[in-house]
C-alpha cells in the first residue's frame, strides 16, 4: 500500500447561518438533534479523521443522511469544511486561492456523479473532452485523449451521440471517461453506480476493478450498498450521522464490527463472497496429494464449486505457492455461520 | 375628502415641486440627451430607409434567409414569405417597414441590455430582490405615465418612442434569462465546477446554453411587446402602422384602421414564427431522443 494521498484531519461541517457558533456548541456537548431544534443548524460531519493511501480504492459507506456525499465534496472543495484540514500529497488544499483551486480541479482530481451530470447539449466526445477544453489543451490533443478514453470504456462509435440517446449504463461510462480524460490522480465517485439497474451495475463494478488494476488511481468511492463496498474497497469507512464509526478492510469489519450499528449493518452480507479461503485454512490438516488446490485469496464462495464436485478436502495454497493447510466443507460452513 | 382620510402632508405642493424639478432637468439636460441619442435616431432612420427603398422582393428574400437560419425548415420560411406578400397586397408596405425598423432596434437594444441584466440577477439574490420590484413597476405602470416625460425630454419623435418601447418590452427578457439560469440542473453546474470551470466558463459552457430555450421565450415575448408598443408610440410621432391606426380613429375611417391593424397582426405572426421555430430547434438539441 502506497503513501498517504489524502489526509482528512478533524473535519467538521455545519450547515446554517452561523456554522462556527453552532460548532462551538457541539464542542460544548450539544448533539445533532439539539442543534437542529435550538439553532436550526445541521451537523453534517463531526470530527472526521481518515487517511486514503495512493493507489487504493477507499469506500465511504453510509445510508442517506449519513453525510457521505458531503464528505466527498470536501476532497475537491465543492463544499468547504467548517473546521479541520484536508491534505492532499501533504498540501493543505484549504489554503489554495481561486486560481490554484481551479488548476487542482482541472488536473489532479476528477469526479463521477450519481445522476451522471453530463452536459445534455454536447456530444459524447465533447462531454469527455470537457475537462481538457476547460484547461485550454489544444484541439488535436483534446480529440486524441478524449478518443482514447471513449475507447477505454467501450463507447467507440458513439462519439457523436448525445447523452439522451444513450442508456443509463452508457451515460455513466461517458461520465467515467470524462473523469479519466484529464488524467487526474484522484477519482471521486459519488454513488456512481447507484442509479443503474443491478446487471449493469455489476458490469460497471467489474469494469472499474479492471480499469483500476491497470491505472492504479486513488479512488474515493461513495456507496450505500455494502456488497458494492466490500467488492470494490481496499478500505471501507462506515459513516453514520456525520460520524465515522469504523475504518478497516472488508474482512476486518466483518470479523470485528466496532459497534452495534456496524454489526447490524454487516449482518445480512453474503460472507461467502467476502471471506477468503486463506483465513480459514486449517494448518493442522494435511490434504491428500490428489486433493484439489485453491488459492488463499480465493473467496469461500469459489470453494463451493470444488466441494460440489465431490471433493472432501481442498488444499489451500498461499502466494508463494506453498500449501498452508486445508479446508473441509464443515469448516467453510462454520465460517459462514458465524454471525 | 368624503372618506375623511386625514391630509398628513401637502400633496399638491409636492406635485408642484416635482414638476418644477423635472422642468429643470428638461431645460438643462434636454439638449445634451438629444445629442447622445442622435446615433440611435440615425440607425433607426437608416434601417427604415433601407427597408423602404430596397425592392420588395429583396426584403422578402432577406426575411426568408433569416427565417431559414433560425428554423432550418421550409414551412416557416414559406409562411413568412406569404405574410410579407400579404402586407404588400394590403398596401401598407412602407408603414409596416417603418414599424419594423423601430421594433427591430428596440428589440435588439432590449436583448443587449436585458440578457446581461438577467445574468447578473441570476447570480446575486440581492440584485434579484432589488430588480424584481423595478420590473414589476415597469410592467404595471401605465405607459402614458412615462411616455409624457420622455416626450418632454426629447420632443415628439422616434427617440422617446424607442425608449418607451424598451422600458415596456425589456422585463420579459430580463426575467426569463434570470429564471432560465436559475433552473439549470444544479448537478450539471456542480459537475462543471468539479472539473475546474471558472465562473465565466460555467456561464458560457453550461448555464447560458441550458437556459437558452427559456431565454428565447423571453426574447420572443419582448419582440411581441415591442411590436404592440410601436402602435402606441405612433401617437408621439413615431409613424408606421400605428400612425395609420391613429388616423383611422381620428377620421372615423374604419377601413384604414382595420387594414393597418391587420398589418400589425401579420408582423406579429412573422416575428413570432421566426423566434418560436428557433426556440424549438434549440430545445430539440437539448433533449434529442434516439431515432
Amino acid at each position: 500500500m502506497g503513501p498517504v494521498k489524502i489526509r482528512v484531519e478533524n473535519v467538521s461541517k455545519v450547515f446554517g447561518r452561523d456554522p462556527a457558533g453552532a460548532l462551538a456548541k457541539v464542542r460544548a456537548g450539544a448533539d445533532k438533534t439539539r442543534l437542529k431544534e435550538e439553532m436550526d443548524h445541521v451537523l453534517a460531519l463531526h470530527d472526521i479523521t481518515l487517511d486514503v493511501r495512493t493507489g487504493e480504492t477507499f469506500v465511504i459507506m453510509g445510508l442517506s443522511g449519513s453525510g457521505k456525499s458531503t464528505l466527498i465534496r470536501h476532497f475537491n472543495r465543492l463544499i468547504e469544511p467548517t473546521s479541520g484540514r484536508i491534505l492532499i500529497d501533504g498540501e493543505d488544499i484549504l489554503t489554495y486561492d481561486a486560481a490554484r483551486l481551479q488548476a487542482f480541479r482541472r488536473r489532479k482530481v476528477a469526479m463521477v456523479f450519481q445522476r451522471f451530470a453530463l452536459l445534455p447539449h454536447r456530444t459524447v466526445m465533447q462531454n469527455v473532452a470537457y475537462g481538457l477544453t476547460l484547461d485550454g489543451v489544444d484541439r488535436a490533443e483534446v480529440l486524441r485523449r478524449a478518443g482514447e478514453q471513449i475507447a477505454l470504456v467501450g463507447l467507440s462509435g458513439f462519439e457523436n451521440s448525445y447523452p439522451a440517446q444513450l442508456s443509463g449504463g452508457m451515460q455513466q461510462r461517458v461520465g467515467l471517461a470524462r473523469a479519466l480524460a484529464t488524467d487526474a490522480e484522484i477519482l471521486l465517485m459519488d454513488e456512481a453506480f447507484s442509479a443503474l439497474d443491478p446487471l449493469i451495475r455489476h458490469d460497471m463494478q467489474m469494469q472499474l476493478k479492471e480499469l483500476q488494476a491497470r491505472l492504479g488511481k486513488t479512488i474515493v468511492f461513495i456507496t450505500h450498498d455494502l456488497d458494492e463496498a466490500l467488492l470494490l474497497g481496499d478500505h471501507i469507512a462506515i459513516l453514520k450521522d456525520g460520524m465515522l464509526r469504523q475504518v478497516g478492510t472488508g474482512a476486518e469489519i466483518l470479523a470485528s464490527p466496532a459497534d452495534d450499528y456496524v454489526a447490524r449493518f454487516v449482518r445480512d452480507v453474503n460472507r461467502g463472497r467476502i471471506l477468503f479461503c486463506g483465513a480459514f485454512a486449517d494448518a493442522g490438516l494435511l490434504p491428500a496429494a490428489e486433493a484439489p488446490v485453491i488459492a488463499a485469496e480465493a473467496t469461500l464462495e469459489a470453494a463451493f464449486a470444488v466441494f460440489a464436485s465431490g471433493a472432501q478436502m481442498v488444499a489451500v495454497r498461499n502466494g508463494d505457492g506453498r500449501i498452508t493447510g486445508a479446508l473441509t466443507a464443515q469448516r467453510v460452513m462454520e465460517a459462514l455461520a458465524r454471525a | 375628502m368624503t372618506s375623511g382620510f386625514p391630509e398628513v402632508w401637502d400633496t399638491r405642493a409636492f406635485g408642484r415641486a416635482l414638476d418644477t424639478a423635472f422642468n429643470g432637468i428638461v431645460a438643462t439636460w434636454g439638449e445634451p440627451l438629444e445629442q447622445i441619442f442622435l446615433p440611435l435616431l440615425r440607425a433607426i432612420n437608416g434601417l427604415e430607409k433601407l427597408l423602404q427603398l430596397s425592392p420588395w422582393w429583396a426584403v422578402v428574400t432577406a426575411f426568408c434567409i433569416v427565417t431559414w437560419a433560425a428554423a432550418r425548415q421550409w414551412r416557416p420560411v414559406a409562411m413568412v414569405a406569404a405574410m410579407l406578400v400579404a402586407l404588400g397586397l394590403l398596401g401598407v408596405w412602407d408603414a409596416a417597414m417603418a414599424s419594423v425598423a423601430l421594433m427591430l432596434v428596440a428589440t435588439l437594444l432590449s436583448v443587449m441590455l436585458g440578457i446581461p441584466l438577467g445574468i447578473l440577477m441570476s447570480r446575486s439574490d440581492r440584485m434579484r430582490s432589488g430588480m424584481l420590484p423595478i420590473l414589476d413597476i415597469m410592467q404595471t405602470m401605465p405607459i402614458f405615465v412615462y411616455l409624457i416625460p420622455f416626450v418632454m425630454l426629447f420632443g415628439p419623435g422616434k427617440i422617446p418612442a424607442l425608449l418607451a418601447t424598451i422600458v415596456f418590452a425589456i422585463p420579459p427578457v430580463i426575467r426569463l434569462t434570470d429564471l432560465g439560469i436559475r433552473q439549470v440542473d444544479p448537478e450539471v453546474v456542480e459537475a462543471s465546477r468539479a472539473f475546474g470551470a471558472s465562473r465565466h466558463q460555467q456561464l458560457w459552457t453550461v448555464q447560458v446554453p441550458l437556459a437558452m430555450p427559456t431565454i428565447m421565450a423571453g426574447i420572443n415575448q419582448t419582440t411581441m411587446m415591442a411590436l404592440s408598443m410601436v402602435v402606441i408610440a405612433s401617437m408621439i410621432g413615431a409613424g408606421g402602422l400605428g400612425y395609420q391606426v391613429l388616423q383611422g380613429i381620428q377620421r372615423l375611417e374604419v377601413s384604414r384602421g382595420l387594414i393597418a391593424g391587420l398589418g400589425i397582426v401579420l408582423l406579429a405572426i412573422i416575428f413570432d414564427r421566426i423566434a418560436q421555430s428557433y426556440g424549438r430547434r434549440v430545445q430539440a438539441n437539448l433533449h434529442r431522443e434516439s431515432e
